[in-house]
């Protein structure tokens, strides 16, 4: 980043542990990096899985994946995206301490995520009348409807866990907007906000790979 | 570093006992909404021994039940209850917190000169984690506890077992997620808050076994948890992708468990080693033979650990050329663990020992990981572990490295930082007792079992045919005397923290940064943040002639 911070006017939000502002950012930094590594792997479980049924399976997956609502899920792209977007420049407000634009950019960016979530119902709604929900209500009336239900079972696994990951990341915008609307954040002290935006682009992320993954393997 | 420490530290306190220091308040808020590293390890400390008796008692009545061939005690259920209880408690609740957690917590920021870790907060929810994580765990033995053994294998876990699966998975996702926020802190803290001048070099070998162990952990335990996540699905919506009627794979299990579980296994020894670097130096006043050898071993060790895990599966069905891929990389392992051994043995050469505890049961661990490393290249090759595989041969190699190893070290440890942790001194004729029964008692269990594995006995059954009952009744009579090794240190440590002689800021003349500051130290540790500017283990026999470690 290059935007400077005087050490002298930031000593004040340092944590006694570390010495100076720097040490503090940078620790911090690595820490959400470490943690994201952390949750590249727990993520990877489900895509061995994926892998591993989908170089079985690939025309039955193909075929379930053809029931998947692309529209939706497209569009749901798009909404991330454009929150992840909104989310950098909520770090360059904090960092150029403009306490209103990076409390109305908080705001957006968990009001995407919230959009993302509605359409995420929308679409799990629609599974359930279409009868994909495995166990409780599977249909299927093409050639091994086991491998359909595996794709389900791994399609609703993997969302939901990203859904979790997105409602987590909903929280927390709107927790930070609450405190950047008491000012904390605007002093020089934007390390928070830094690696909040860390957090909710890995979960941009996760998407990028789910989407083709589960709704294009079936489209051509 | 002795000497070399540009910031003098106040040595009024010299042979007396350091007041203030951490311990100093003494409500029950102060304990547990404290965040001093110093203060957590202790609380882990309490925790893990609680799981440790429970695991122990489990083991124990196992133990009483195979004297007999025929069993007898109990039904088979309730030993397949056991050995689960003792597994899954012994393994997550004990061995991976055990080094880490308690003696991790407490001398990793000392070692480097930092205040604290980077994230004392998140220090103190990994401990509460681990205690909701236990909480679950306990909730499932209650209830009846599981049978599906440590390694959850499919499709028992989800599908047939009649037990409670899903509350014991519960605790061990949730101990997991502790382990992870204890390895976030443990790298963050190594990489930014090192004093100045500590450069990755000069660190002590603790710190850099910590530093592999945590890669380990924030990149393995992950997978458990997610596996444990499909495990509980499955059983609760009864389908899942370990389902063989859908067309779905139980063998996959195998591999996501053990692409955590043997990189786990590192977690259970790769600390051990770190402890017994530090006390070989300490107690032959030497620095550590080839110690960029020994610090690169330990990541060495931690990257080929990630992967060896389809030497578990060599008759899973896994095709042949994979089982030799993986057997060669498992025997690859030999390599830096060997580089270690020889190591600490070449630095005993012509060095001045001194037979104190920690040394007793440094020399201990040698011996033991080295008959527990090289049953386990036995194990590493295929057409040895197609007769092997599943026989008490496997139990005897393993309870070498994780009791032999991964336990002596942590009882090496506790020994070694026990005047700094209290700031008092354990009788050293007894550590010396204690030490000398758990290796005796040690020896005397498991041995045997290498016998009764080679003979074919298959682990996990409590009825075996009459002629393996002497090794059965010795294997017994060694876990006694283990017993005693191991309820003696318990006694003495608890008299010595009140009634112990005051040790000290540095009883044992070592050289780290943890020695250089009072015992015990002050919430922050050290008065001023100190400079190193020397090499590590500057140990001098020259400079103590007159020094007698053993009968301090």
């Amino acid at each position: 980043m290059s935007i400077s911070i005087s050490p002298a006017s930031s000593q004040e939000f340092v944590a006694e542990q570390f010495d100076d502002f720097a040490q503090q950012r940078s620790a911090a930094q690595l820490g959400m990096w470490v943690f994201l590594a952390t949750e590249v792997l727990f993520f990877g479980g489900l895509f061995l899985g994926y892998t591993v049924f989908r170089s079985l399976y690939p025309r039955d997956f193909a075929a379930a994946s053809h029931h998947t609502d692309v529209l939706i899920g497209g569009v749901n792209t798009a909404i991330l995206l454009f929150s992840s977007t909104l989310m950098a420049l909520a770090v360059r407000a904090a960092e150029l301490r403009n306490q209103k634009q990076l409390i109305w950019l908080l705001l957006g960016t968990s009001f995407f995520g919230i959009i993302f979530m509605i359409l995420k119902g929308v679409e799990y709604d629609k599974d359930w009348t279409g009868h994909l929900v495995p166990v409780l209500n599977f249909e299927w009336y093409q050639p091994n409807p086991g491998h359909a239900q595996i794709f389900f079972w791994l399609y609703f696994a993997m969302t939901g866990l990203h859904a979790i990951h997105v409602t987590v990341g909903i929280f927390l915008m709107l927790i930070l907007a609450l405190l950047a609307r008491i000012g904390k954040f605007t002093t020089g002290h934007f390390t928070p906000i830094e690696i909040a935006g860390l957090y909710w682009h890995f979960v941009d992320i996760v998407w990028i790979f789910l989407f083709p993954l589960l709704y294009l393997a079936g489209h051509r | 570093m002795n000497g070399a420490v540009a910031t003098e530290i106040d040595i009024k306190t010299e042979g007396e006992f350091a007041r203030p220091n951490y311990l100093s308040e003494h409500t029950v808020r102060s304990w547990l909404l404290t965040t001093d590293h110093k203060r957590i390890g202790i609380l882990y400390l309490f925790t893990i021994l609680m799981f440790f008796t429970i695991a122990s008692i489990a083991a124990a009545l196992m133990r009483i039940e195979l004297l007999y061939p025929t069993g007898g005690l109990m039904t088979s259920e309730t030993y397949n209850k056991l050995f689960t209880i003792h597994g899954t408690l012994m393994v997550w609740f004990f061995l991976i917190p055990s080094i880490p957690a308690v003696l991790g917590n407490f001398v990793l920021p000392m070692m480097i000169g930092a205040r604290d870790v980077a994230f004392p907060k998140l220090n103190l929810m990994s401990w509460y984690l681990f205690v909701l994580g236990g909480a679950f765990a306990t909730w499932s033995l209650i209830r009846g506890g599981v049978d599906t053994g440590w390694t959850f294998y499919t499709p028992y876990s989800t599908t047939y077992a009649n037990s409670h699966v899903i509350s014991m998975a519960a605790g061990v996702f949730v101990a997991g997620f502790s382990t992870i926020v204890t390895g976030i802190n443990f790298i963050v803290t190594t990489h930014k808050m090192r004093a100045p001048g500590l450069t990755w070099f000069r660190l002590p070998l603790f710190v850099w076994s910590l530093y592999a162990t945590s890669l380990i952990m924030v990149l393995a335990t992950p997978v458990l948890a997610i596996t444990l996540g499909l495990i509980a699905l499955e059983r609760i919506w009864g389908v899942g992708i370990f389902d063989p009627n859908l067309g779905g794979d139980p063998i996959l299990f195998q591999h996501m468990f053990w692409f955590y579980s043997h990189p786990a296994v590192y977690i259970m020894i790769l600390p051990g080693m770190g402890v017994i670097s530090e006390l070989i130096a300490c107690f032959s006043r030497k620095r550590i033979f080839g110690y960029a050898w020994v610090a690169c071993a330990s990541m060495a060790i931690a990257m080929l650990g990630f992967l060896v895990w389809g030497h578990h599966m060599f008759v899973s069905s896994q095709s042949v050329y994979a089982g030799m891929i993986f057997s060669v990389l498992s025997f690859l392992v030999a390599v830096p663990s060997g580089v270690k051994v020889f190591n600490w043995t070449a630095t005993l050469h012509k060095s001045s020992i001194h037979f104190a505890t920690p040394m007793l049961y440094a020399l201990g661990f040698i011996g033991l990981f080295v008959i527990g490393g090289l049953t386990g290249l036995f194990l590493a090759t295929l057409s040895v572990d197609v007769h092997v595989h599943d026989t008490y041969f496997v139990i005897a190699h393993f309870h070498y490295i994780m009791v032999g190893g991964m336990v002596t070290g942590f009882m090496g440890g506790l020994h070694y930082w026990w005047p700094k942790i209290t700031g008092r001194l354990y009788p050293e004729i007894w550590g010396k007792l204690a030490a000398l029964a758990t290796f005796l008692g040690f020896n005397l269990t498991f041995f045997p079992l290498f016998v009764l594995g080679y003979l074919g006995q298959p682990r996990r059954y409590h009825v075996y045919p009459p002629e393996f009952q002497v090794f059965h009744v010795l294997s017994t009579a060694g876990a006694s005397i283990l017993g005693v090794g191991y309820v003696m240190p318990l006694i003495y440590f608890i008299w010595s923290a009140k009634h112990g002689r005051a040790a000290g800021p540095n009883p044992w003349r070592g050289t780290g940064l943890e020695w250089q500051t009072s015992s015990p130290p002050p919430t922050h540790n050290f008065k001023e943040t100190p400079v190193v500017t020397g090499e590590p283990y500057d140990y001098s026999p020259e400079k103590d002639v007159d020094l007698d470690l053993a009968s301090i």
